[in-house]
């Protein structure tokens, strides 16, 4: 695959000693190189890289809201395509928060009008920026600053939302999962979803050291942490066709993954048990 | 002066924020050892080491990343 | 010329397709949704070059108006109500980011009770957001003043959106003859637009709303309270532009009988033309009342106002609005702004009809002041 050897998305920018967001980033642009417009949702990556008067964008960049990314791109999309620039790729860069909770309804829209556009939810499992409130992408059992744990709680109650499976049943060409710590299959889904036309989604998994609770050295074995476990898993859906592009070949124990962070410290053997056979009745019925 | 619309126009210029000044751990890259299979190019945050294995601490912020995901234990990190 | 008969919302569908925008992201709700119909009917049909975006809400209306307009072309939307209070959030960004987007608002009375009909609570409700603002008293007018707000809010000077705002039913629904301008002329008057100061471009890269700061946040605000006092002079020179071309002159407020009476009337929109059949019936009584109608509410024409009432001994303003425990908009910044003897009237709220009556009494009231605002109109078991 042809990759630029140019960064697209500069140092300098403030993100936390560590963070997964800006390896998908970096990762992404060098896929979709310099003739692209970005769009980002306000969370982290909106804040830690526009710190005015500087930018660590390469390329045109615009930053609105929280909720309205997806709406913003349609915009520009459409804007772009009336000027007869349609070889300018449109890529979107939210949050899970602004992506699973409070921007659902612009992506939807935006998804079922079919714009050529890109949209890749950069998912931490929390509202990070805000400083780790829970989201509809946060998984059963972390702690958050609103969902922690205590007597009463084992932290979050609710299994993560499915949203690449509410992508697809929009019906739009390309849907895929991936992982920053798997950076040639993410690129790989990058570039297909850069030549498909219409929309395409990719929920790309990245672990956060200040929400996650861990090394900031740890980044990418936590994300191949959850790879290996069965904990998130790899597939794309082309045109319908769901695959699986990443099998591990020894699936690990969850704990492996969880007793890794501290925003699972809290669980009892019981409650990573149930864990563990959520992941099991997945994983089986994908056969990995 | 603020820009219309607090607009930049100076593509990538967070460059003038040296992050290198957030490190205690310094990463060191022993090329005679390094096997040149670009892990660590590829999962720097900062994206700070070029395809000669160069590593620019005007912004490394020490995460020690490039460490950890060397094969081959061609960096180590050391104390500033 | 030729005129035709159309609606007000028929007449701003002409405009846009004379200004031709781009990109017209809109959502329909009444009494604003003929306009989408229109313009969704023209790019149907081949009379408007523009990507027509069906979207999902007013929020991603404005959402996609402002990233179409940040990559430097022209758009349009139109709104009313709780389309325009769903927008809020973003219609206060794009004034900030400084983008000329000009939109219709077909004025609605806000939920709740729910209402469908006319009062002016929803623009004036974004009156604190930078965006320009024109109350048109007819079709025509609405007309024209699409195609101003345009000139005025892509002139490099200014760079702040317009609200186009007419009356809902009383203007959106009714029809009058309007002359709808040749392209030639619109286009004399309307040049293309070209953004300089940001546009999202792959041959210049830039970055388009930023994370500020103490340090530079209120410099930008600064800088758009100094732009819409700016577009005053931009209006005014769009406004003489305008009638040379077109025939017709527009000014910041329209004085009606106001030069010598001693009893003024200040109000906006479509009221204003029964305001005028009250004042020519009136002075025919030998009475020296007259009508000043602010057609720019922003940027706030403070001169002018003063100009057109220092005269009067006393002055009645009336609001289709209210602050709640302070009365009406247009008042209370009269009385902020100017040592006048003004006092407020809040009439035809969720489209309350106003008789002949009631502004004859909002008159006397005048005239015999007991209150400093009062509410006109009411039932009477409820006074
Ligand atoms: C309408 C609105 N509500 C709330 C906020 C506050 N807010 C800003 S970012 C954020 C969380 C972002 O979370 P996510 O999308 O997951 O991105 P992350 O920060 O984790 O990268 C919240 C709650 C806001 N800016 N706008
Ligand atoms: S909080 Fe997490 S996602 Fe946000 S900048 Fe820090 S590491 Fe990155
Ligand atoms: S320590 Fe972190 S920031 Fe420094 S070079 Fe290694 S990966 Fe990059
Ligand atoms: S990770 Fe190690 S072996 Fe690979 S390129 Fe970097 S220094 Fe060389
Ligand atoms: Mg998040």
């Amino acid at each position: 695959m042809e990759i630029s050897d140019k960064e697209f998305f500069a140092p300098g920018h403030r993100a936390c000693a560590g963070c997964g967001a800006t390896i998908g980033v970096r990762l992404a642009l060098k896929v979709l190189g310099e003739n692209t417009v970005a769009i980002s949702a306000t969370g982290c990556l909106e804040v830690i890289s526009t710190p005015y008067p500087e930018t660590a964008w390469e390329i045109p960049w615009m930053h609105v809201a929280f909720e309205n990314a997806a709406a913003v791109a349609s915009g520009v999309e459409a804007a772009l395509k009336s000027q007869g620039k349609t070889d300018t790729t449109v890529v979107v860069f939210g949050g899970d928060g602004g992506t699973a909770d409070i921007g659902l309804q612009a992506l939807s829209g935006a998804m079922e009008r079919g714009h050529n556009l890109i949209y890749i939810c950069y998912d931490n499992e929390a509202y990070m920026n805000t400083g780790i409130q829970r989201s509809g992408a946060t998984p059963y059992g972390a702690s958050t600053t609103t969902s922690p744990h205590g007597k009463e709680s084992f932290g979050e109650d609710k299994p993560k939302k499915n949203m690449p499976m509410i992508m697809a049943a929009h019906g739009v060409p390309y849907v895929a999962t991936a992982s920053i710590s798997y950076p040639e299959d993410f690129m790989k889904k990058v570039k297909k979803a850069a030549e498909v036309e219409g929309p395409a989604y990719i929920h790309l998994q990245q672990p956060c050291t200040t929400g996650w609770g861990y090394n900031p050295a740890k980044t990418i074995e936590l994300g191949r942490l959850a790879v290996e476990t069965g904990s998130w898993i790899l597939y794309e859906i082309e045109e319908g066709e769901f695959k699986v592009t990443y099998r591990p070949i020894q699936r690990r124990a969850v704990n492996e993954y969880l007793n890794a962070q501290k925003r699972f410290k809290h669980l009892t053997d019981l409650e990573k048990e149930r864990i563990q056979s959520h992941v099991d009745a997945i994983c089986i019925e994908l056969k990995i | 002066m603020v820009s219309v619309g607090a607009a930049v126009k100076e593509p990538g210029s967070t460059r003038k924020n040296k992050t290198g000044s957030w490190r205690t751990f310094k990463p060191i890259l022993d090329k005679e050892k390094c096997i040149e299979c670009e892990n660590c190019i590829m999962f720097c945050p900062e994206g700070c080491i070029n395809k000669d294995y160069d590593i620019d601490y005007d912004y490394c912020k020490g995460c020690g990343i490039c460490e950890e995901e060397c094969p081959v234990k061609a960096i180590k990190m050391e104390r500033e | 010329m030729v005129l035709k008969v159309m609606s007000a919302n028929q007449a701003i569908a002409e405009a846009v397709r004379l200004a031709n925008p781009n990109v017209i992201p809109v959502y329909p709700i009444t009494p604003q949704t003929t306009i989408s119909e229109y313009l969704a009917k023209f790019v149907a049909d081949g009379d408007i070059k523009a990507e027509y975006i069906r979207v999902e809400s007013e929020h991603s209306a404005i959402s996609a108006c402002l990233g179409a307009s940040g990559t430097g072309v022209r758009v349009f939307t139109a709104t009313s109500s709780q389309g325009l209070a769903l927008m809020h959030e973003i219609i206060f960004a794009a004034a900030g980011l400084r983008a000329p987007i000009v939109m219709a608002d077909a004025n609605r009375a806000l939920s709740a009770p729910l209402s469908i009909w006319n009062d002016q609570q929803d623009s004036i409700s974004e009156r604190d957001s930078g965006w320009m603002q024109i109350y048109a008293e007819n079709g025509q007018e609405a007309l024209d003043s699409i195609l101003i707000s345009y000139r005025v809010s892509e002139d490099k000077k200014v760079l702040l959106p317009s609200m186009v705002c007419i009356d809902g039913f009383i203007l959106t629904h009714t029809v009058e003859p309007v002359d709808v301008p040749g392209k030639e002329d619109v286009d004399k008057f309307l040049p293309l637009y070209k953004p300089e100061h940001a546009y999202l471009d792959p041959k210049r890269p830039m970055s388009i709303g930023t994370f500020t700061d103490p340090n530079y946040y209120m410099e930008a605000r600064h800088d758009m309270e100094v732009a819409l006092e700016g577009a005053k002079e931009v209006i005014a020179k769009a406004n003489t532009e305008f009638a040379e071309i077109f025939g017709r002159k527009y000014d910041f407020v329209e004085k009606y009988k106001s030069d010598d009476a001693d009893i003024i009337l200040v109000a906006m929109g479509s009221i204003c033309s029964s305001i005028k059949d009250v004042v020519d019936e009136l002075r025919d009584k030998g009475e020296k009342i007259g009508l000043v109608r602010v057609r720019v509410f922003r940027p706030f024409p403070t001169d002018e106002i003063y100009e057109a009432i220092k005269g009067a001994s006393k002055i009645g303003v009336l609001d289709k609005n209210v602050s709640f425990s302070i009365g009406g908009v247009l008042h209370n910044e009269i009385k902020a702004k100017m040592d006048v003897d003004a006092y407020g009237f809040i009439v035809g709220l969720g489209g309350r009809d106003i008789k002949p009556e009631h502004i004859k009494e909002i008159i006397e009231k005048t005239k015999n002041p007991t209150k400093h605002s009062q509410w006109i109109g009411l039932n009477k078991e409820d006074l």
